[in-house]
């Protein structure tokens, strides 16, 4: 490849940053809310805080109940229990489905995949009605376990899809080797396929993480119980009947942003490779 | 409970003491089982509650679990809760929607347990449906008019006496104002309606727009605002941060807002003006806030206890003085803490005046209708004197008769045949000439991998996904439902009761929802895949770093972004107006112009869209092979040359999967809409999607017309993926 000219990669830096710059600006004003005593709320195209002050963080981390219990340190567990179960349930569904997607020939399967993208096509909020039913009749209702499983099998779809276009890309001969060296199918499937798909199992743990870290409608549906409210069920009180704290608002913003965002940071190599591969090939 | 327990055991021989034990266990139990109580309050009148509640479990010994739920969900979660046998046993709630949970049986009468001389006569009437009474009146909520004691010395009597003080205390040029209030917001205007003299329903209960006190009020208003007495378009930010400043000198509320005025600013609170030429009172709406006792709850007496404990006595008391609420029981304002309390004797007194608000399900029907005509006046579209007509029409369309009933044996016939029809085609296209067994070999394999998925996917997707598409055909109203057939999708499809030009039409929202999905991934695409390019090369300084910025927005929840972007748009205090100022630029009302208020929401989408494209192409850029680049050097390509010969086409079908479930998300994006622009001005910026929302759950709970809105985006989706699979498959075959 021919290396840029100076001034081409002086333009270039000049595009990212101004990017950047757009990017950034609605965050930087979330945080300037944050730290502001009086809300922020003033007309001022300046996103840097004029005075600093932690009261919101401080009232959001450190809520309590009447009786006692402190709710953040509550919600937090759960939404951490929600968000971890999702994304192991998820992936297990999804590699497992996905890899016979791949491999094998079986009747209903081209009618699967498709029925995979179809269910993306109605509106999720439409399906509250029955899904509260069912949930009802399998007693799941305000529990945990009941939103892990409608959240691994929402995140699924998209999943399967992807982690089948991965295993699509990996070469048969591998396995076909493996099986004449007298592994089993299952074998592998673990020791062969899988250490293969390291990035995109990591995309596809991300994904199932974030579904479940910040869906709001159905957690706030379903749940009942203050102690057991995921972390944006939470942050909705405080939009309230009479008016918006928008400081607390902003402060936990931030932090139920904050693990997603690290967690992006740190698998953000594999994003690039985890999400196309399979793309690629078509 | 104690025989139960115990029988068996004895039969089976075991020694007295774990009999005793047992039915020890089993009693506590039941004792140990707290009453719940629902709620939605925050901040002083929360800890009002929890004193209020301690003092109960102290004189009875009944324990009682108090939950706060976030108030947008209160309703709906009541509804779908209780019926179910998961709600409270008490509950909290304005009267306002009493009707409705009467009529889905979600609260019990309080006759027989309820002294109904204790309180104040139109709190009582306002919880009485058809001869019975439900829940006991805690407060009273009504507005009345915050004054700055140093701005005006005495509040005004009259609109005339107050005109003429608006006029010497509003400087609009410097950000001053006379009064401010929510003048956009119709529970604000109803006091108006009524002081001049209108009425909200006719003889027989139903709503009525067009009235001779509609326009006037209107009219009124208007002039408030066009001699900008009154901000426009405020918000309770900006009156908060208005009344605190000085900058208004007058503010309409209602209790909550005591609470939101600084220490330093001396006020007081008056009953709203005379109407000079009716000779009426400004007449606010009451709203009476009772504690309801639930019709499932698991200990009624305990219950109908918990609830009479809150409304009188010291639990009035301490709702009082800690909570600042207005207290419905007479005798509280015999003791001195209440009696001598500025503030709940003025709203006592306002209450006086307040029409209470009807607790009939035709009172919810007017919501809509009148915010739309109300805005519409205040933004200069329609004149005061036609705003009736608007409302009405609007009331008629969202109110539309009840379909007739139809026989469903047809439809089933029709389904069974499909589904027979289905088998049979499906059977037919998997004919082989190669025996089962030799077509699929690891069947067994299969199957065992897939199942886990499947069965999960069955349940919880493919079982409400058909439900949902089954509610279609239904008409749902007040908890019953009624086979319609087809009804719904006639209804829809034929525009019935509004123009098909009109926002209410299916027709207009579709075009609405096409034009909003088309122009984000094209945005989407074309911004992502720029910063591809400018990210591709990988020797790149600080490459990692601008990637790791960029996606910054995809990891931000979506309704977090959403209400964040609200924020930036706001007309008095957003960071947009901010920037526009800086530049010398006007500020924009956004909300209140199609353009600009679609503009809005497509900003916010775009910049929560832009990074998962970007992604996609950076993946797609870097499979590209170096080697054709490095070929077409040596043809002599130049730059654009081999972006439209090589990247262009090796991206495309990269891009593809992507561009389609892009489409489908954006297509179905209902966070973004509902919280950014809400669908204003009146409904304009509506999608398919959250217009099916509020058919479901802001219009009378219409499940069925919203489900086969639901059916109908779902066709509209599968065309267009099925549209473009030919289109891809085509291009395949002739690139080969």
């Amino acid at each position: 490849m021919r290396k840029p000219s100076a001034a081409a990669t002086a333009t270039i830096h000049v595009g990212l940053v101004l990017a950047c710059v757009v990017t950034l600006y609605p965050v930087l004003w979330v945080i300037k809310m944050a730290l502001s005593p009086t809300d922020g709320m003033a007309l001022s195209a300046n996103p840097f805080p004029d005075h600093v002050t932690f009261e919101h963080f401080k009232a959001v981390l450190f809520s309590h109940n009447g009786a006692g219990t402190w709710l953040f340190g509550r919600q937090l567990l759960a939404s951490l229990y929600v968000s971890g179960a999702t994304t192991i349930v998820g992936l297990l569904l999804a590699v497992t489905a996905a890899y016979a997607l791949s491999r094998f020939q079986f009747p209903g399967k081209s009618a699967g995949m498709q029925s995979l993208l179809i269910t993306q096509m109605f509106p999720a909020t439409l399906m509250l009605v029955p899904l509260y039913e069912i949930l009802q009749r399998l007693h799941l209702l305000d529990s945990l376990s009941g939103l892990v499983l409608v959240y691994a099998t929402s995140s699924l779809p998209f999943c399967v899809w992807m982690l089948k276009g991965y295993f699509d890309t990996i070469p048969r001969e591998l396995e076909e080797a493996a099986i004449m060296d007298g592994a089993s199918r299952t074998q592998v499937f673990i020791r062969v396929v899988l250490p293969l798909c390291r990035p995109a199992l990591a995309v596809t743990a991300l994904f199932s993480f974030m579904t479940a870290w910040n869906e709001f409608i159905l957690a706030a549906t379903l749940l009942n119980d203050e102690t057991k409210f995921t972390l944006p069920v939470a942050l909705q009180r405080f939009v309230g009947e009479y008016q918006v704290e928008w400081g607390k608002f902003a402060a936990g913003a931030l932090i139920v942003s904050a693990p997603v965002m690290l967690l992006f940071f740190a698998l953000q190599k594999h994003l690039v490779g985890g999400l196309t591969a399979g793309g690629v090939k078509g | 409970m104690n025989s139960a327990g115990s029988t068996p055991l004895r039969s089976a021989r075991h020694d007295r003491w774990w009999v005793l034990l047992v039915t020890f266990l089993f009693t506590t139990s039941a004792l140990a089982a707290p009453l719940k109580l629902w709620h939605a309050y925050r901040g002083a009148e929360e800890e009002s509650l929890q004193k209020a509640v301690a003092a109960f479990t102290k004189s009875t010994g009944i324990e009682v679990e108090l939950l706060a739920v976030p108030y947008d969900a209160f309703g709906s979660k009541l509804e779908s809760a209780i019926p179910h046998g998961n709600g409270p046993d008490v509950f909290i709630f304005n009267h306002e929607r009493l009707r409705s949970f009467e009529q889905e049986k979600l609260v019990a009468p309080s006759d027989g347990f309820i002294e109904r001389p204790s309180y104040i006569p139109s709190a009582i009437d306002a919880l009485s449906v058809n001869g019975n009474t439900y829940g006991y009146p805690l407060s009273l909520k009504c507005l009345a008019l915050f004054v700055n004691d140093k701005l005006v010395p005495s509040p005004p009597k009259t609109t005339d006496e107050w005109i003429g003080q608006l006029q010497q205390l509003s400087h609009a040029d410097e950000n001053r104002f006379g009064l401010a209030y929510e003048s956009g917001d119709f529970y604000f205007h109803a006091g108006f309606l009524f002081g001049f003299g209108g009425q909200l329903f006719d003889e027989n209960g139903k709503a009525k727009f067009d009235t001779d006190g509609m326009a006037k009020s209107l009219a009124f208003v208007k002039g408030l605002q066009d001699r900008r007495y009154i901000p426009q378009e405020a918000s309770g930010a900006l009156i908060k941060s208005l009344f605190n400043d000085g900058k208004a000198a007058m503010v309409i509320s209602g209790p909550w807002f005591a609470g939101e005025i600084s220490p330093s600013v001396s006020y007081h609170v008056a009953s709203l003006p005379k109407v000079s030429p009716t000779g009426l009172p400004l007449r606010p709406f009451l709203g009476v806030e009772a504690a309801f006792v639930s019709a499932h709850a698991f200990q009624p007496e305990a219950a109908q206890k918990l609830a009479r404990f809150l409304s009188v006595g010291d639990g009035a008391l301490v709702r009082a003085t800690i909570g600042r609420q207005v207290p419905a029981e007479l005798a509280a304002y015999d003791r001195p803490e209440i009696k001598n309390d500025r503030l709940i004797a003025a709203f006592r007194d306002a209450a006086a005046n307040a029409t209470p608000m009807p607790n009939t399900v035709e009172m919810s029907r007017v919501w809509e209708p009148m915010k739309l005509a109300l805005r519409a006046v205040l933004q200069g579209e329609v004149a005061p004197e036609d705003a009736g007509a608007l409302a009405t029409r609007r009331y008629r369309a969202l109110n539309r008769d009840t379909p007739p009933t139809a026989s469903p044996v047809p439809y089933e016939l029709a389904g069974i045949l499909f589904a027979l029809g289905w088998i049979g085609w499906t059977a037919y296209r998997a004919r082989s000439p190669i025996p089962f067994k030799k077509r699929y070999p690891d069947l067994t394999t299969a199957l065992a991998y897939v199942a886990p998925a499947a069965a999960g996917l069955l349940v919880l997707v493919a079982v409400p996904f058909v439900s949902g598409i089954a509610l279609a055909f239904f008409h749902h109203e007040g908890g019953q439902y009624t086979f319609v057939g087809l009804a719904n999708f006639v209804d829809i499809l034929r525009s019935k009761g509004y123009r098909i030009t009109e926002p209410l039409s299916f027709y207009f929202t579709l075009v609405v929802t096409v034009l909003w999905a088309f122009v984000n991934v094209a945005l989407h695409v074309s911004i992502g895949l720029a910063l591809a390019l400018l990210l591709k090369n990988p020797l790149l300084k600080l490459r990692g770093l601008y990637r790791v910025l960029l996606i910054v927005p995809w990891a931000v929840p979506n309704y977090i972004t959403a209400l964040m972007w609200k924020g930036m748009f706001h007309r008095q205090f957003g960071a947009i107006n901010g920037l526009l100022v800086a530049l010398g630029i006007q500020p924009i009302s956004w909300f209140t112009h199609w353009s600009t208020s679609f503009a809005a929401n497509v900003a916010t989408n775009t910049w929560l869209g832009f990074p998962f494209m970007m992604v996609v192409a950076l993946g797609a850029l870097q499979s590209i092979p170096t080697d054709l680049y490095e070929a077409a050097e040596v043809d002599g390509a130049g730059r654009w040359a081999q972006f439209k010969k090589i990247t262009l086409p090796l991206l495309r079908p990269a891009l593809l999967p992507s561009v389609i479930l892009g489409t489908v998300w954006t297509f179905n994006m209902f966070n973004v809409i509902y919280l950014v622009s809400g669908g204003e001005p009146g409904g304009q910026t509506d999608i398919l999607v959250s217009e099916a929302f509020r058919w479901a759950f802001q219009r009378n709970e219409q499940y069925g017309y919203a489900a086969a809105y639901s059916v109908l985006i779902f066709f509209v989706l599968l065309t267009y993926s099925a549209f473009t699979k030919k289109l891809t498959q085509g291009a395949e075959e002739v690139l080969g």
